[in-house]
């Protein structure tokens, strides 16, 4: 890809970012950030590369951390969003049946 | 085993070919799907599925990359990062949520960092002249992961009370951040001008000045400023990783960071905004590092009225309408359930209750929500600030819950308040508050809260969950 290539998808992407996430209620404002924290999660593609293309074995090290870190803030992120957005739906049942405890035995 | 093994098309796709990119698009369009779900509640838990799902398929497509190999180092990796994230989402309090998200926040920071490094020592290995449009790219992914590494972890620190979350300024900060900035910038500009030798020793610099530099612009924000801190790193580590995926041609990560980097520069604005300050003056105001004016020692002595769990139950449910107003007191103490008990008695006597959320009560935006939520407080019931506070005049009873700086007065009264002008929940409209509240000790702020002294307050001290109970009980017992 060309850096003007890269620019451009650079540019469109901060203006989607923008758009996407504009008048999101305060309620979802913490299960967003998580949920775009274990987005940005995705450097472990980086890690991944390094590893995968590593001979010498400081890179080796550097590039496994990174694929630990990486693999932390995805995995961590997307589950720790998971359990937060459970609360939220559970929400409309209690009034119906009584099923209620059921949520947060974690 | 072997057979399924050998069954795995290893090596398929080529780097920066047609198949792994367009894997790679998908995977972005599902974590703009995601996102965009995530703006509902009734979407929001799918929508997160949905992103993890374009994870996975951007995971798989890098290690079907042509090329890829040590896949033991690669297993070791994936398997120790992916055991520590799930044990600790799942061990995590909801209470801790913010603190959490800054961890992953800063491990996220760290991994770029590192990757950075790894770039420029595979550069220099090379023995060629590395072209500045990944040169640069890699300094920034550099500096600013770095910036994210260390200002997430104090972050976390003072979340966590490891250190305390009062500011911590040395005399000087501004200019010594200043310097340090420029000394990065310099280094930076060498490594760029030398790109046909650059000096690793100069980049490991940079990693350990601006590690310090995050360290040192995040020590002296107080606690009550977090949440605006952690959104703004967060958004920091999405242009990081973009930046990396500009060094690594890599258009997934240039995607999803830059939409990172995006949504969390939105987020921090909002937050901002509802604290009526803007994102420089929380970061290099040092708020709540100037003496409470005239508050201090002798706050103590001014005259409060301090009552018991019975006489709040007698005032409570002798009331028509009763807002409660929760902060971060309640989630500190884990008081959320027992309140819900307190709002469950009343309804049963016919009392209306309704929950005022001030839009930075907590520690994290949207924080209470989380936590009334897991106590199963229907969402019709959770107020936002501009919507409750018209009702306050007509409010028999508002119960201030371990919040603090949200509800001073002079933020209104007082222009010379540090917090003058920051919207509050005005409860001090209402006919009785009733404070529950461990000690008339200030807020994260760091000032006195006239609210404890206005005449129609009343000072119940004790921690929040054992209050909201012993409440509870007592209006069973009328």
């Amino acid at each position: 890809m060309s850096l003007m290539t890269e620019i451009t998808i650079l540019v469109l992407a901060a203006f989607v970012g923008f758009e996407v996430i504009s008048k999101v209620p305060t309620t979802l404002h913490t299960p967003l950030m998580s949920q775009t924290n274990a987005i940005h999660g995705i450097v472990m593609l980086g890690g991944l590369i390094v590893v995968g293309y590593a001979n010498d074995p400081l890179e080796y090290i550097i590039g496994t951390i990174a694929i630990a870190f990486g693999t932390i803030n995805v995995v961590g992120g997307f589950m720790v969003t998971d359990r937060m957005l459970g609360m939220f739906s559970k929400k409309p049942k209690p009034k119906a049946s009584s099923d209620s405890n059921s949520g947060d035995k974690a | 085993m072997a057979g399924v093994l050998s069954q795995i098309p290893y090596g398929v796709l080529q780097p920066g070919g047609d198949g792994a990119t367009a894997l790679y698009i998908v995977a972005f369009s599902l974590f703009i799907i995601g996102i965009k779900r995530g703006t509902h509640p009734s979407t929001a838990k799918q929508g997160n599925l949905v992103a993890a799902g374009g994870m996975v398929i951007a995971v798989v497509t890098t290690l079907l990359l042509d090329g890829i190999g040590n896949w033991g180092l690669i297993a070791a990796g994936l398997g120790v990062g992916a055991t520590v994230g799930y044990i600790a989402s799942v061990r995590v309090q909801m209470t801790e949520m913010p603190q959490m998200v800054a961890l992953y926040n800063g491990v996220g920071g760290g991994a770029v960092a590192l990757i950075a490094w790894s770039e420029i020592r595979h550069g220099i290995s090379l023995h060629e002249t590395i072209p500045l449009d990944t040169l640069i790219p890699v300094l920034f992914a550099a500096v600013v992961g770095s910036v994210s590494f260390w200002g997430s972890n104090i972050a976390f620190a003072k979340l966590q009370d490891l250190i305390p979350t009062r500011p911590l300024a040395v005399p000087g900060q501004q200019v010594i951040n200043v310097l340090l900035l420029l000394g990065i910038i310099a280094c930076c500009v060498d490594i760029a001008v030398n790109n046909s030798d650059p000096s690793q020793a100069i980049f490991i610099l940079i990693l350990l000045a601006a590690g310090l530099l995050g360290n040192l612009v995040v020590l002296p924000i107080g606690g009550a400023d977090m949440p605006v801190v952690i959104s703004l790193l967060n958004a920091f580590t999405g242009l990081s990783a973009a930046a990396a995926g500009f060094a690594l041609d890599n258009v997934a990560l240039i995607v999803a960071g830059t939409l990172v980097g995006s949504s969390g520069t939105i987020l921090t604005m909002e937050m901002a905004t509802a604290m009526n300050r803007s994102v420089a003056n929380v970061l290099f105001a040092g708020f709540g590092g100037a003496p409470a004016g005239g508050g201090g020692g002798s706050s103590e002595e001014r005259p409060h009225v301090s009552i018991g769990a019975q006489d709040a139950a007698i005032k409570l449910a002798y009331a028509d309408t009763v807002v409660i107003v929760p902060g971060y007191g309640l989630a500190v103490a884990q008081a959320q359930h027992a309140i819900k008990e307190v709002a469950d008695e009343l309804e049963k006597r016919g009392v209306t209750v309704n929950y005022a959320i001030h839009p930075v009560a907590g520690r994290m935006p949207g924080h209470m929500n989380v936590l009334l939520a897991e106590a199963d407080v229907p969402y019709e019931q959770l107020k936002e600030m501009e919507e409750i506070n018209p009702e306050m005049s007509r409010t028999d009873v508002a119960v201030v819950v371990g919040a603090n700086d949200v509800t001073n007065p002079a933020a209104k009264n007082d222009p010379d308040s540090p917090i003058a002008g920051m919207p509050i929940i005005e409860v001090d409209q209402a006919q009785q508050v009733i404070v529950i509240k461990r000690s008339l000790s200030p807020g994260f702020a760091g000032i006195d809260n006239d609210l404890f002294y206005e005449p129609n307050t009343s000072m119940l001290f004790d921690d929040a969950k054992k209050a909201a109970a012993d409440i509870a009980a007592e209006i069973q017992n009328l």
